[in-house]
Order: C-alpha cells, then structure tokens, then sequence
C-alpha cells in the first residue's frame, strides 16, 4: 500500500488531467481507484477537496457504483461470470467452488491479499460460457474440476 | 494522417485509397472481438505476423485484427482476402499451414473449413455456411472489411460519406424527413421512434443541445453494442455527427461501460482520428458545421443504461432516474434538450442517409424496419451475433441459423428482451420478431439479448435468477421496486429451496402489479415481467415446485436428490473420492451409497460417474429409494453385477 503522500500526488495528477472539473468527479474515481485499487478514505478526501464536492457527493457514488471499493484489492481479480449465457451453463457451480476453494464470498478479498473475488453480470464471452476471468486473462467453459486447476495456477 | 478541408479533399484521398486498390490485396484478417480473443485470437494474431515475416512475405500481405464476424462458437475466425476464404477455430499451430498453402500456394486447408453437420460437405466462404446465409447483415458486413483502429480503412469502404452528404446536399430538415420516413425505432429496448425523438429536440428552444450515445450494455447475456463499437467506431461516430447536425447539437457524448475496456479505447482512438482528419472539430469539411465528442466511462451501474439515470451520470453524480414529465429530449443533460440513442441505432444512420429511407423500409415489418442484430447465446449450437431482418420467425433464427439445441437435448423457451423481458415457449416459436410482436407475447425486443434455453433449465429458477439480478441493480430511489423485488426475490428463492407455500403465486402477482404501477422508470415498471412471463406460459412448473416440491427440470438444489443405482454401481471409488460433502460410504467391492443427510447436492458424483457405469441418479418429487442394507453390498471379486 501506498503512503497518503504518493497518493495525493497521483490523485493531484489525475485530478488535472481532467481539468479539475466537478462534473468529471465519476472519470477521476474511475482512474483513481484503476491506479491504486482501491479509493481510501484519505483519497476521497482529497478528491472532494480538488474538485471541490462535498464529500458526502463523494463517498455517495463511491459507495453506489460497482467499479469502485473502499478496500484494497489482492493481488489477483477473479470475476466469475454470471451473465444469462453463463448461468443456464451452471455459473452457480463454478461460483460454489471458487468460494470454496478461495475461502471468500463475492465481493471479499482474502487476509493475505492473494484474491478479490467478484460476481459480473456479462463479460461478453457467451459462447465460453461459463467463464471466469482472473487478471484480465480468461477461461472459458470451465467445470468444477478445470476451476480447480486454473486457480491453482495462481499464488 | 491527412486533414481534410473540404469534402473534395477527403473524396480525392477516398479515391486514392481505392485506385490503390487496398481493398484487393491479400489480407489476413483475425476476429479480434472479446470473444475470439478470450479463445486465444491475440495468439494467433502473433504467429501470423511472425509466420508472415519469416516467410518473407511481411510486405506483400497485411494482417488485421478485426470486429466480430459474429460467429463467436467457432473462433477465433480468420478470414483470408480477397478469396474471403474462412477458416474457424484456428489455433497458433495451424498459422504455418495457413501460410505456407493458404497464401503462398494459393490452396485451400480443407480441415478448417466450415464442415456441414449432417452432409458433410466444407464450405469455403461464409456466405455458404448456414450460420451466416440466412443473416442480413447490413450492419455487421462491415466489421470483418476493417481494422477498427485504422480510419483509412473505415474511409476505403465509403465511410463518412453519408456524413458529407448531410453537410452538403441537405438540409438538417432534410435528414430529419428521411429518418422520419424511415421508421427508424431505437435499438436499446423501448422502440420509440427516433426522428419523433429528434424533432422534439430540434424543436426544443434551448441551447446548448447535445447528442448521446447510450453504450451502457448492461443486459447478461447481450454483446451487440460492443461488437460495433469494437469494430466500427467510426460509423457510430458518423451516425452521431448526422444526428448532431440534425437537431443543432454541437456536443456529443459516448456513454460506455468500463467493462468493456477495448470499446473504450477503440471508440477514444477513433475520435482522435477524426479529429486530426479535420471531421471532427470547427467547421468540419469547410461546412460551418462544428462539433466534438467525448468519451464518459459508465461505473458499473445497470440502472444508468435508462436515460434519464445516464444523463444525471454524465454530469458526474449518482446514477438515479428522474421523473419525465417533460422529456429529456426537451430537458435533459444539464436540463437541455438531448438526444440519447442505443449504438446500434446510431450505427444505422449512415445507411439510411446513403441509401435511403426506402431502401431501409423495404427490410421488416409493417411497423418495425430494418434488421437487428441479436446476441444467440445460451443452450444452442451456433452462440454468436446474428443480424437479422425483422420480421424473421423466431424459430428461424433458432434453428437455421442457431442449429438448435445441442446434445439432442429438447427446446423449452427462449428468452428474449434481458432482465426486464420475458420467456417465450415453443409453441410461439412462429413469432415474427419486432418490437410490437415480442411486447404482446409478454416479452420484448429489449436490445436484443436471446437466451435459449433447454429441458434442464428450470423457468421458476430463471425468474428467481432475473428478480435477484435486477434485485441488486435496483437504484433504491423507489419503494415498489427496492422493497418489493427484494420479497420477490424471498419468495422465489423459497420456492426453489422447497419452501413454497400456497398463496405465494398470488402474493408474487400483488408485488408485481404495485411494483409496474409505481415504479419511476422503467426498471422497476418491467422488473417483474420475468415471472409475469414464466407464470403465464409455465404455471404448472411453479406449481409442481409448491405442491409436490418437485423441480421438472431436475435445476433446484434444494428439490433434487442424488443417489446410486445398486444395479449398477460397480464401486470403482471413483464418486466416494470426488465427493466434497464425504457423503459417500462404501469400500473396494462394496457398493456405494450416498448418506442423503451429508450430501448438499453439488452433482459432482454424477458428473464423475463414469459413462459405462451410469448408476448415479438425479430425481425430484420422489423419495429417495431405500439403501441396500449394509450385509447385501459386498460384490463378489469377478462376480458381473
């Protein structure tokens, strides 16, 4: 994690690519929370104060839209897919064995910020289906056991 | 890169693109849509580059990443011009072939071919493989002609000229006529008429105006936005500018999820060209015409995919719907007059301004024109986007160009319209698909997700998996639709844990009716049409679910119960090691039995089960048979049960 100075000064920057305007404030979270994973209170703080926003506005939508989180993110984003495609293929198996197997319910990160496990609604790979996806890099037409052998791949 | 002043320069260096006959010389060209890339498309790209180079033939033949062709089942998809000869599923190792025969011999590598499933016969262009020749694709044709991060290419097949001849040859009055005439209905799911959207804001006294571009494809299931604004980005733009011009707007804005990271770098990157080609900017092509787009990355909010929650995103706060006594044409963004259109609906301006109102009309039905590109995913063979004429029998769309269901597994309903449409059974499988028709089935277009689905899914699971979806996405600014799809969603899971009780069928029909009654938007007002739909075509499943706690479709955990056939088992261990819950006894030579108190009916035992043996049994609304007693399960060594 980062000292509250490197923060600022990223979140400074980033407020200045987008000319400090308020009505950007969704735009600078976004990049913000792409940068350091995760938007820490300090970072909220700052950016209310940049762009001056109440920081009610701020926490607001940092609270309301799904991108952002207000803890830090472990090392590798899994996202288990759980579009239509995705679920008529058995999606809720392949979620039930990555629970199991990394301890965490969607949404959580395990304590030594090894994996952030998130549910998504559509990655777009419907002929995969069911797909999960950890770092960008996608699986497709997993099953119980193939979960298994892709997570392992991972430490 | 060029700059145009004048639509006599740009038509000089469009022609110059042609004479130098770009468009004939061999290409390959790679899907490099989300779904091709997920099957290793990034791969195959790079060993045709390097295959190329080796060959020494790096300058003869240009290699391109393209939009999706559609056929996501089969890729990643390669396409070699200018034969337009179409190899599917191409790995990395077939790259030196392809190379070696393909392009320096000139052959054909039969065994990538498309092969027909019941002749046997290898199809050699798309257009002779099923999958694509019962498609109109006048939209997504383009996709696999153009490298989307090349505006040279978008311009060598007439791009932009529909734009010039807006500027020049009509009056905004003019084009608004034409897309009137044309019928043109939005492509994001209500299906209003886009010239009446237009001219109300035309019409609007207030200025600024501006036009948007509604790219927040939030329906599970549905990728057709993405694929244009990956492949094509430029005719969206195109189709912005022309509505830009209509309405006196002089901003645009392209409103696209954050999930789809390559749609937003591509459609960035597209602007920055038109930008330095002189289409974009101050007097565009010496017109007088000013205009600039810019680019708002949505934050994961399904609910922002509704107008008037999209506007009030864009100006940087939190996504909620609005009521709209007074149309966002008229007040919208920064309570001016704004035009928000579906990608797709954009990407069909163009066309009808080069070609045509009448043109565009001829395609359809009385009251839904042109095509329209669905996402077919689900239990079918052929998953991918398919372009069709409206008016094209459901059936068709599922059988001749979706091949069906696999695994000779039977057709129970397909559903169409995402969260808020509905599922439509077999029996109206003749259905002509147009926003009208889809609407009086009890489903709707919506914008263009459909789902097939088989005998093994169960319809009250699906409405559970709809309500919960829409249950978390609901914003909370209404009671109806926050409080009463949450009991929704209580009640349903109930019935699917085989907790149902009787009344509860009735109970779901009084929520549904407060929650369309008195709903804000139009999430909340549909939200309960997937059990509305489900109940009216597939009461007896919810029934079976409450009364004789039985799932049909043998889908419900809670409803099933697994267990092994002492006739058949032949105690291999196979089930006994697999099983997570331990719920399996039984030894070398003894029979296996599940202990149905430990089991929580995950289905690995039956997945594992080898074929041959085929002794674990999925059963619902029946007691499990008694287990042999423990004295009768040995088998005797050799002894063939």
């Amino acid at each position: 994690m980062k000292t509250s100075a490197t923060n600022h000064e990223s979140v400074d920057r980033i407020v200045e690519a987008h000319l400090g305007e308020a009505s950007s404030l969704i735009q600078v979270l976004l990049d913000v929370q792409a940068e350091e994973s995760w938007l820490s209170q300090d970072a909220l703080e700052r950016i209310s104060e940049r762009l001056d926003v109440p920081l009610s506005r701020v926490q607001h939508i940092a609270t309301f839209y799904k991108a952002f989180s207000p803890v830090p993110k472990g090392r590798h984003q899994v996202h288990v897919c759980m579009g239509t495609a995705c679920h008529v293929r058995g999606a809720t198996r392949i979620l039930d064995t990555v629970q199991d197997l990394t301890g965490i319910e969607s949404g959580e990160t395990d304590a030594e910020l090894k994996f952030s496990l998130e549910t998504v609604n559509c990655l777009g790979c419907c002929a995969l289906g069911p797909v999960i996806e950890i770092d960008g890099k996608t699986h497709g037409n997993v099953s119980t056991a193939k979960t298994e052998d892709v997570l392992k791949g991972y430490r | 890169m060029a700059h145009f002043s004048t639509p006599t320069e740009l038509e000089d260096y469009r022609r110059g693109l042609v004479e130098r006959n770009e468009a004939q010389r061999p290409c390959v060209s790679i899907c490099a849509g989300a779904g091709c890339l997920a099957s290793g498309a990034s791969d195959v790209i790079a060993a045709f580059e390097s295959e190329l180079a080796s060959s020494g033939l790096e300058a003869d033949v240009d290699t391109r990443g393209t939009g999706c062709p559609g056929f996501c089942e089969r890729g990643p998809v390669v396409l070699l011009y200018p034969e337009g000869t179409c190899y599917l599923e191409v790995k990395p190792d077939d790259v030196p072939e392809i190379v070696a025969r393909g392009i320096k011999n000139n052959e054909v590598v039969e065994r990538l071919l498309f092969e027909d499933p019941i002749t046997g016969e290898r199809a050699k262009h798309e257009s002779e493989i099923p999958f694509y020749s019962h498609q109109e694709r006048t939209l997504l044709s383009s996709n696999s002609l153009i490298d989307s991060r090349r505006i040279d290419d978008y311009l060598a097949i007439g791009g932009y000229s529909a734009l010039v001849k807006a500027l020049f040859e009509m009056s905004p009055e003019e084009v608004l006529e034409e897309v009137k005439r044309a019928n043109l209905r939005g492509r994001g799911g209500a299906g209003f008429p886009a010239g009446r959207k237009w001219e109300g804001s035309r019409n609007a006294p207030e200025t600024p105006k501006y036009v948007l571009v509604n790219a927040d494809e939030g329906d599970p299931g549905a990728f057709m936005d993405r694929a244009l604004l990956e492949g094509n980005p430029h005719s969206i733009l195109e189709g912005l500018m022309i509505g830009g011009y209509t309405i006196g707007a002089r901003e645009g804005y392209v409103y696209v999820r954050q999930e789809y990271p390559l749609a937003v770098e591509n459609v960035t990157l597209a602007i920055r060209q038109a930008e330095e080609c002189g289409l974009l900017g101050e007097d565009i092509l010496g017109s007088g015409f000013d205009f600039s787009v810019q680019v708002h990355r949505g934050a994961g909010a399904f609910v922002c995919g509704e107008s008037t929650a999209l506007m009030t995103a864009l100006e940087g706060r939190v996504g909620e719907p609005r009521p709209k006594y007074i149309r966002s044409n008229v007040k919208g963004l920064w309570q001016k007059p704004s035009v928000l259109n579906n990608v797709e609906t954009w990407a069909n301006v163009p066309l009808i301004i080069n070609r045509g109102a009448d043109w565009f009309t001829r395609i359809g039905t009385e009251s839904s024109k042109g095509t329209k590109i669905f996402s077919l995913v689900g239990k079918i063979k052929n998953t991918g986007l398919v372009e069709v004429p409206m008016g094209m029998p459901l059936a068709d769309i599922i059988y001749k160009i979706g091949g069906g269901v696999p695994e000779g597994k039977k057709f129970k309903a397909v559903q169409t319209g995402g969260p808020s449409g509905g599922c439509i059974p077999e029996e109206l499988l003749n259905l002509e698909v147009g926003f009208d028709e889809l609407s009086a089935a009890g489903s709707m277009m919506g914008s263009g997700g459909m789902i097939v689905m088989d005998e093994d899914n169960c319809m009250v699971d699906v409405a559970r998996y709809f309500i919960d979806f829409l249950t978390e996405e609901s914003c909370g600014k209404c009671v109806p639709c926050r409080e009463g799809l949450r009991q929704m969603h209580k009640i349903l899971t109930n019935i699917c844990a085989g907790r149902g009780k009787d009344g509860d069928i009735e109970t779901l029909e009084d929520l549904s009716e407060v929650a369309c009654e008195a709903s804000l938007c139009a999430l909340g007002k549909s939200a309960p049409n997937p059990f509305l739909s489900t109940l009216r075509y597939f009461r007896e499943e919810y029934q079976a679910h409450i009364t004789e706690k039985r799932c049909a479709a043998l889908s419900c955990k809670g409803l099933i119960s697994y267990w092994i056939d002492p006739e058949k088992c032949k105690a291999c261990l196979i089930c006994l090691r697999k099983c997570p819950a331990e719920a399996i006894e039984g030894g070398k030579r003894e029979i296996h039995v599940i202990d149905q108190e430990k089991c929580d009916t995950c289905g690995v035992c039956l997945e594992v089960c080898p074929a041959r043996f085929d002794a674990v049994k999925k059963i619902s609304g029946e007691p499990v048979p008694e287990p042999l007693p423990e004295a009768e399960r040995a088998i005797a060594a050799g002894a063939g049960r």
